[in-house]
Formats: structure tokens, sequence, C-alpha cells
């Protein structure tokens, strides 16, 4: 996992939740190609088209509540989003996030101070983030949470950790 | 130092003596279940990723198909072909279109004492029989699915003490969405939440399922109700005997506790777009609806039906309203025909679906079109949660939603019920 890298800020609120992420009539599209395109479909319509890979999502409190649709965290892997800094997390949607190698990161006031557009820097190995010149601080995660982040997830860590 | 119930079955689950929160253990499931929401994942992950040939236990290995059924579109069909063809080939049990996946496992698997692994997040419903139920996505389910184990931290416990009696026209289900309007959406996140005192221990298991289904709601891990005489008849007179009736010790730690009086209770709304969002039916003003539902795993089974059916008997509801009724399983289904609860419904103008997820999901059979407000006994009432990403999703009680169909806005049950 590289220790730090920067990215471009998309800010959503709080109680950003998997019908959100994904809603329900997209889930039985074939592949997670086809249905990244709907990402935020009823809150933004727009800003599946708009992200870019290295991308960075800040939230509110309570990220990813609702369903344990694991294609939530899966399609935000999949726009290449670098990672996630919001205020908590629901806890089904923190598994699933891990184990589809998204990387989560939790902080209470980064929110408040950003504004969509910014460029923030995260640096694992400090556990901070940058916004100018202040810093925030997140939980570290551990080693092997972070490898399984650049395996891409779960499955690819386990088989890769196989030698498969 | 004594345990919760919900410490004590992981403890069992893990081979321990004492589990204490903040523990990670390796535990073996007693149960795990998928449905079509993501089964098509599943097993994808499990043949194709994984190379894996054989599921741990055939016999604790079940596949409900309950979200898109029947289904609506050439792609739903292949999910469910899908899974047909994985069941048979792993021999294990498969149900289709018998009702939803939750209420089939309290009706046909679930035992106290029991930990179960669902791929759906509202597995946490098995709390009303004692059974510690959690949701996963379909990583963690397939490997379960494959192993018999799942890694989990022991989380905290919070305590729900509640005293008094429902007032006529007010359920469980204006309880917990009392309760988790006051402790917010992520006010239970990553903990169990334990509800007991005298008011629950007279409740039926119908009533503790409402609590415990949507303890997920809070972010909850879990929802827990102590097993008693009650939740060991209802598991009995469906032939299952061995259990494990795990209660909680009287020096148990619980991280917080909090008190309800069922007699100071009113109807409750939740408005859009948050579970959280609660208001008591007196405060909501006039709110038009174009559409009702009842079913789902959260309030589809036959106490609730009988409370619509006692609101709607000898009365039409309004002619530009829609009023979807979805048994939650189809024992009660035919236990709603018997009682002859399915005449009074088709007479009042209601459409009577087959038993499944339907409307909650919002992605089968009636889903509502664009600035459209549904009220729902369903689990959620997110953003495009029942169709249109412009619509509104009011939740209530099945006496609320039956009261308001009959006058097309939002409407106090209390006036209709005796």
């Amino acid at each position: 996992m590289k220790e730090a890298f920067k990215g471009r800020v998309w800010k959503l609120g709080d109680d950003i939740d998997t019908d959100i992420i994904i809603p329900t009539q997209f889930l039985a599209l074939k592949t997670v190609e086809d249905m990244k395109k709907y990402a935020f479909n009823p809150l933004r319509p727009e800003l599946a088209a708009q992200i870019q890979p290295g991308d960075i999502i800040v939230a509110g409190k309570n990220f990813g509540c609702g369903s344990s649709r694991e294609q939530a965290p899966e399609i935000l892997a999949a726009l290449k989003i670098s990672c996630i800094i919001a205020k908590s997390y629901a806890r089904i949607f923190y598994r699933n996030a891990f184990n589809n190698g998204l990387l989560l990161l939790e902080n209470s006031e980064l929110y408040d101070y950003c504004s969509e557009g910014d460029h923030v820097s995260v640096h694992l190995e400090s556990s901070q983030v940058l916004l100018g010149e202040k810093s925030f601080e997140v939980a570290s995660i551990p080693t092997d949470l972070l490898q399984m982040v650049e395996a891409g997830g779960l499955v690819p860590f386990m088989r890769k950790r196989n030698g498969k | 130092m004594g345990m919760t119930m919900g410490e004590k079955i992981l403890a069992r689950a893990s081979g321990k003596d004492l589990v204490k929160p903040g523990e990670i253990i390796t535990a073996k499931v007693d149960l795990c279940m998928s449905n079509d929401g993501t089964t098509h994942l599943n097993i994808d992950i499990f043949e194709n990723q994984l190379k894996a040939e054989k599921v741990f236990d055939p016999e604790k290995v079940i596949f409900i198909v309950d979200h898109n059924v029947p289904s609506e579109s050439a792609k739903t069909a292949q999910v469910h072909k899908k899974m047909r063809i994985f069941a048979q080939k792993h021999d294990i049990p498969f149900y289709e279109g018998t009702g939803v996946c939750h209420q089939i496992m309290i009706e046909d698997f679930v035992v106290p004492g029991q930990l179960v692994i669902a791929a759906d997040s509202h597995t946490c419903s098995y709390g009303g029989l004692g059974a510690f139920g959690t949701g996963v996505g379909c990583t963690d389910f397939t490997s379960v699915m494959h192993t018999g184990e799942i890694w989990l931290m022991v989380p905290e416990t919070l305590k729900f003490e509640i005293e008094g009696s429902f007032k006529a026209g007010v359920y469980a289900r204006d309880l917990i969405l009392k309760i988790i309007g006051d402790i917010g959406a992520n006010g239970a996140n990553y903990r169990i939440m334990e509800f007991g005192g005298p008011a629950v221990k007279k409740f039926t298991v119908d009533d503790r399922v409402v609590l415990c289904n949507m303890a997920v709601e809070a972010g909850a891990k879990t929802g827990l109700v102590e097993p008693d005489q009650t939740a060991i008849d209802y598991v009995e007179a469906r032939g299952r005997h061995d259990m494990n009736l795990f209660t909680s010790d009287e020096d148990a730690v619980y991280e917080k506790t909090y008190q309800y009086n069922l007699d100071e209770l009113e109807p409750m709304i939740a408005i859009p777009h948050c579970v959280d969002d609660v208001v008591g039916v007196t405060q909501i003003g006039d709110v038009k609806i174009d559409q009702g539902f009842i079913g789902s795993c959260n309030n589809g089974r036959i106490e609730e039906l009988r409370a619509a059916a006692q609101i709607l008997q000898g009365k039409k509801i309004d002619p530009y309203v829609k009023l979807l009724i979805s048994p939650a399983s189809k024992a009660v289904f035919l236990e709603a025909l018997a009682e002859g609860l399915i005449d009074i419904f088709v007479e009042s103008g209601a459409m009577v679906l087959n038993p499944n997820c339907s409307v909650c999901w919002g992605s089968c059979q009636g889903v509502i079109g664009e600035g459209e407000t549904l009220i729902s006994t369903g689990t959620r009432n997110f953003k495009g949660r029942a169709g249109h990403p412009n619509s509104s999703v009011y939740l209530a009680s099945a006496a609320t939603v039956a009261a308001s169909a009959l006058t097309g806005k939002i409407t106090d049950p209390r006036g209709f019920v005796v």
C-alpha cells in the first residue's frame, strides 16, 4: 500500500446509505463495470461520471448504513476511489469495504474544514491527513489490513498468500 | 464478572468460557443463509475465486429466493436459476417464493442460542428467538459457507428496559421506531441491542422479532431478547427441541441502559429519508400518500395483518391510493386466509401479493414514481428506496398504514381501533 498519496475531495453528507451508493434497481446488472455508472444515483446522478481514479470521498457520520450488499464498496473500489474519510462507518459496510480492497479512514473534523474540490494528502505511516497547512489524525490501520487493501481485497489477498 | 446473553452465545460459538467486548474471536456458525439479493456473487466467489468444491455442511447452508419474486426481468431470473443449480448440486435447502428469508429462517431453522450468519442486514431478526444473527457481505458469507467459521469482534451491549403496556393502536413497530429516533441511525453502531424488562417478557415472538429486526437500522450488530417459555413454545411447536437458553447474568456489564414506558408511547412515523427522523403521528401534519405497503421482514406477520384487517374491515381504501399487502411467508398467508383476513383486504380494495420482500426493497412489485409518496411497514425509507430517486417513503406500523390508506393521508390509527 502506498504510504502517502494525494487526492481530490468529493464531499458527501451524513448517513450515506447503501441504497444511495448503489440503488437496488441496478444490483442484478452483470458486472461491477455496468453498475458503477449508477453510484450515488439517487443523490447525485452526475457524480459517478465525474469521479476520477485517485479521488477521495469525505463524508459525515455513519457512511454505508443500510444493506449488506457488497456491491456498494465494490463499485467504489471499481471507480478507483483511493480512500474514504468519514466521521464514522456502519459496521457491515466497514467489513465489506476492506474485503473489497477499499481503504476507509476515520476522522471527525476534516469534514467540517474541507470543501469539495480541495486536495488532501493522506500519510498512512504517520496516520495523518493534510489539508493545506492543517493536519488531521486518523486511526492507524493494521499492516495486514493495508496489505489486503493493496492486494485488492480478501479473496485476492488469500490467493496471493497461498501462492495461487 | 458476568456476561450478557450475547457474550455467552459468542463464547459458546468460539469454544470459550468467557469473552469480553473488544476481543476478536473465531466462531463456528450454526446456520448460514443467503438470498437472491447477492447469492449470484457468492457463487462466483465460491466457484471462480476460492475454487471451493464443498459447502461446510449442506444442512447448515440455506438459499432463499425472496427479493425478486416472481422475477421481474430476465436478469433476476438468471440469478434465481444460478441459485437453484448450486443448491441442487450441493444438496442444500432451497426456498423460492415461499416467503421473506428471515421469516422462513425463524419458522423453519433458528433455535435459541445459535450463531447465524447471513448475507442480509436484517439477519439480526433472529434475536427474537434468543439467537445471535448478524448480516455480512458476500465475501464474508462465501468464506462462512465454505469453512463454517467467521471472525467477529465481541461487541459492547446496550440494554433497553421496557415497561408498561401498549395502548390500543400502538405496537412494537412504534416502539422500535421511537428507540431508533432517540438513539440515531448509528446509535448502536457495532453493538448489541438487548431488549428486556417486564413488557418484553409479555411480548409475542412476532413482537420480539419486530424489535430485533430493526436493530441494524440503529447500526447494531444484532438485537436480542432473552429466550423464555414463549420462545421455547414457538420453536417446539415447529418440531425443534435442541437449544441453548442463554440469559444475561445479574452482574453482566452493559455500556448503557435505556428505559422506555409503553404507557407513554404513541404511533410513530419515520419521515424521509432517514430511519432516525422519527416523529409522533400527532406531529406529522397533513401528508398526502399515493401508496401504502404492509409486509416485509419487519411487519408482514400474522399479528400485523390482523391489526390492519381490524381497521380495513368493512371499509374501502381511498380511490386514489394503492394499498399493497404481502404476507411474510406461505405459513402466514395460509393463516391469514383461514382467518378471513385476505377477504377483508381484497374487499377493501387492497392488492394482496405473494410472500416476498416486495415493495420494501424497491426492485420488484409496487415501485413508485417521481414525486410519489409511500407509507410502508418496510425497514427503510432511504432516498429512492421504493423506486424513483425523487420519491418519498414514510415508515409506520401496519395499523397506521391501513388507516392512512383509508383516508389518503398519514393518519393516526387510534381513531380506528377499539
